[in-house]
């Protein structure tokens, strides 16, 4: 059986033990007719030009975990960005953990998604907020929809600030032999409230994963966003991450992508605007090898006037790894005083090594400023001769100008720990001990 | 310290440097005049090991040792330091993490360890001051934005602070009006004692007012076709290269 047969025949069993009565049930039926209807998207489709999943879905995995997992905090501490003093939400192979997690429920919400959908006291947000910003006709996000019953849950309420960041992390143990993966979060913050938000997905041993999250997020008037996305998985794990940011008047969200391992990701980062005043912003570095693929899919869609975009993704490619980017920026005729910015600048550092950018520009506005600058180079030779003349051995060099070339990107991290990290994972990945941080 | 001894180089198949011998030997300042398209800049590229240059006949030598089997961050362990014509900016890396790095992979070579946070700073200071450079300056991305005269000082800086053996100056004082000049020349000035050497290499003798040479050698068409004292740079100076070509 094919495993598309495999997700829509599994799906009986999959709310066997959830209300069928409840208004959720209608949207999941009605999200797997859209995948079967459409099925896994191919190269035909033009958003899948660049990367094909093919090598993925024409395998069998495990939908369900066949029983709980337990992990010792010992073999996942180090994922962890701090042991206390953050919110955790954990799952081990989709499975929620209440050992390894600190939720709350103190004046802000950081919960799960099972506890919001069944819940009569979230139902509320769940009927205005659940499977409202998607695109109807999207395969993969139907998919992940049609199975929505675990992730992660945040509700911040208006003028309140989350003191502490929130982590969520995935774990695959490896005890299911191939496993396929789809938590689904929901995060909402009301007016003038702020949140950080730091997820990452991590296989603890090398075995098939895939990964088909999505997350909805919607920000109030003045509300405010710091999300960081870590990607670091092992070789053996596939992650296609489906973000849909809604935004409304004077907030701001900005969402960093870090893509530095995994097999097969892509991220399809999309914003909405529906009000005036509005930043958003997305940042990411990428440093692939081997045969790794990484798409960043992007949109922003401008419907309301003076609003301002900034897009700035940095990839470096070696070996024969493969980056997608296909940043989209949509203008509508009301949106004047629009700034929409976008920048994408790649070094490839190999014969075999690919990039593909595909800037796409829809502007229907005539006052506005929007611009953008893709690049493809190689490590410049000039400079790393410079550095060498002054004793820094070649490979450092290349580390500190790769270093260089992603600084705009690291700089605007604000969390000081999660910044270190990053330099320790990248400075780890070029194999040097820079012993600095920029 | 330097021996070189009928030095060939080519680029992409075509001969620049045609057999070139000089000694320099420690405590002494060279410089290296000549028109514009003679190979001095060249000449320091290939000493200091850029790849791009292909030497094709003769040696160098650096305290004895044959440069030829040393890769540009070796022979400046080794103790070689060019000053650029033309310093490459490396936005996102600041002066100071930059100096940082060049001194511990020094130090490393030596098989020292790093240097002490608070022994970098007060040598920081204590250069940055010698050479009128700004602090602000020194957090800065390396050369990016800096005008020319900022960019000759920051890599008079970078050979104060990592201390060669050999320092090789390529048209130094190109793009430095008279004050700069003078305190990039005081900076040099400074470096120089018994145990390091200095080839300066300049098209006007403007700079041999301040680092006054022992020798000055004269190179026309990939080769030293006059040597002499620092009378010399002012026969230069008064009569231009023309009757120096005749030489060749």
């Amino acid at each position: 059986m094919e495993f598309k047969e495999k997700l829509i025949s599994s799906h009986l069993a999959f709310e066997e033990d959830l209300d069928l009565f409840d208004t959720v049930h209608e949207t999941r039926a009605n999200a797997l007719k859209i995948f079967e209807k459409k099925g896994f998207p191919s190269k035909r489709d033009e958003a899948w030009k660049y990367t094909s999943l093919d090598s993925l879905i024409n395998q069998d995995y495990s939908l369900f975990p066949k029983s709980e997992i337990s992990i010792e905090l010992k073999e996942v501490k180090k994922y962890f960005l701090y042991d206390t003093d953050t919110y955790k939400i954990i799952f081990i192979d989709g499975v929620y953990s209440p050992f390894l997690s600190n939720t709350t429920h103190d004046g802000l919400d950081v919960c799960l998604m099972s506890a919001a959908l069944s819940k009569p006291k979230y139902r509320k947000i769940i009927d205005n907020y659940f499977n409202k910003i998607l695109p109807n006709e999207d395969s993969l996000t139907a998919l992940n929809t049609s199975y929505a019953k675990e992730g992660a849950f945040i509700n911040i309420p208006k003028n309140t600030i989350a003191e502490k960041p929130v982590e969520i992390i995935h774990f695959s143990s490896g005890k299911e032999e191939s496993l396929w993966l789809q938590p689904r979060n929901l995060i909402v913050l009301d007016r003038n409230s702020q949140v950080q938000i730091i997820e990452r997905h991590q296989s603890l041993k090398t075995h098939p994963v895939v990964t088909n999250s999505v997350t909805e997020i919607y920000l109030h008037n003045d509300a405010f966003l710091d999300y960081y996305k870590l990607q670091n998985d092992l070789t053996s794990a596939s992650l296609i991450d489906n973000t849909f940011i809604q935004q409304e008047k004077n907030s701001h969200a900005s969402v960093h992508t870090f893509s530095l391992g995994g097999k097969l990701i892509r991220n399809n980062l999309k914003f909405f605007h529906r009000g005036e005043n509005i930043l958003s912003t997305l940042k990411g570095v990428t440093i692939l090898e081997g045969k790794q693929h990484v798409d960043h899919s992007t949109l922003v869609h401008h419907s309301k006037p003076n609003c301002e975009s900034h897009q700035d993704y940095k990839g470096i490619f070696s070996e024969r790894s493969e980056g997608v980017f296909n940043g989209q920026i949509l203008v509508d005729k009301i949106a004047q005083k629009t700034n929409a910015f976008q920048q994408n600048n790649n070094i490839l550092l190999d014969d075999k090594a690919t990039i593909n950018s595909k800037p796409q520009l829809e502007i229907f506005a005539d006052d506005v400023k929007c611009s953008h600058g893709c690049t493809i180079g190689q490590m410049d030779e000039e400079a790393l001769f410079y550095l060498r003349t002054r004793g820094i051995p070649k490979k450092e060099a290349k580390a500190l100008m790769t270093y260089a070339f992603a600084n705009n990107v690291l700089e605007s991290v604000k969390l000081p720990s999660l910044k270190k990290r990053i330099n320790g994972q990248i400075a780890n990945k070029l194999g040097v001990n820079l012993g600095f941080e920029l | 310290m330097l021996t070189i001894e009928n030095l060939h180089a080519q680029v992409e198949g075509r001969a620049i440097l045609k057999g070139i011998d000089l000694d320099v030997k420690a405590g002494e300042v060279h410089a290296i005049m000549g028109p514009n398209g003679s190979g001095k800049s060249t000449l320091s590229s290939v000493v200091a090991g850029n790849e791009d240059y292909e030497v094709t006949k003769g040696k160098i030598l650096l305290k004895g040792k044959d440069l030829a089997e040393f890769n540009p961050e070796e022979r400046a362990h080794l103790g070689v330091f060019l000053s650029f014509q033309y310093p490459v900016e490396i936005p996102g890396v600041t002066v100071t993490n930059f100096i940082k790095t060049a001194i511990n992979a020094n130090r490393k070579a030596q098989g020292m360890d790093e240097i002490p946070a608070s022994e970098l700073l007060k040598k920081i200071r204590e250069k940055s001051k010698m050479l009128g450079i700004d602090s602000k300056f020194l957090s800065r991305s390396l050369n990016e934005g800096f005008s020319g005269g900022e960019k000759k000082r920051n890599e008079i800086f970078q050979m104060a602070m990592l201390e060669p053996s050999l320092a090789i100056l390529d048209e130094t004082d190109s793009g430095l009006d008279i004050d700069a000049l003078k305190i990039v020349a005081n900076g040099v000035n400074k470096l120089k004692g018994k145990s390091n050497a200095v080839v300066v290499i300049t098209h006007y003798q403007r700079l041999l007012e301040y680092i006054v040479p022992d020798f000055v050698h004269v190179l026309f068409d990939g080769k030293i076709v006059k040597s002499g004292t620092k009378e010399l740079a002012h026969e230069l100076e008064a009569k231009g290269y023309d009757w120096i070509k005749e030489l060749a």
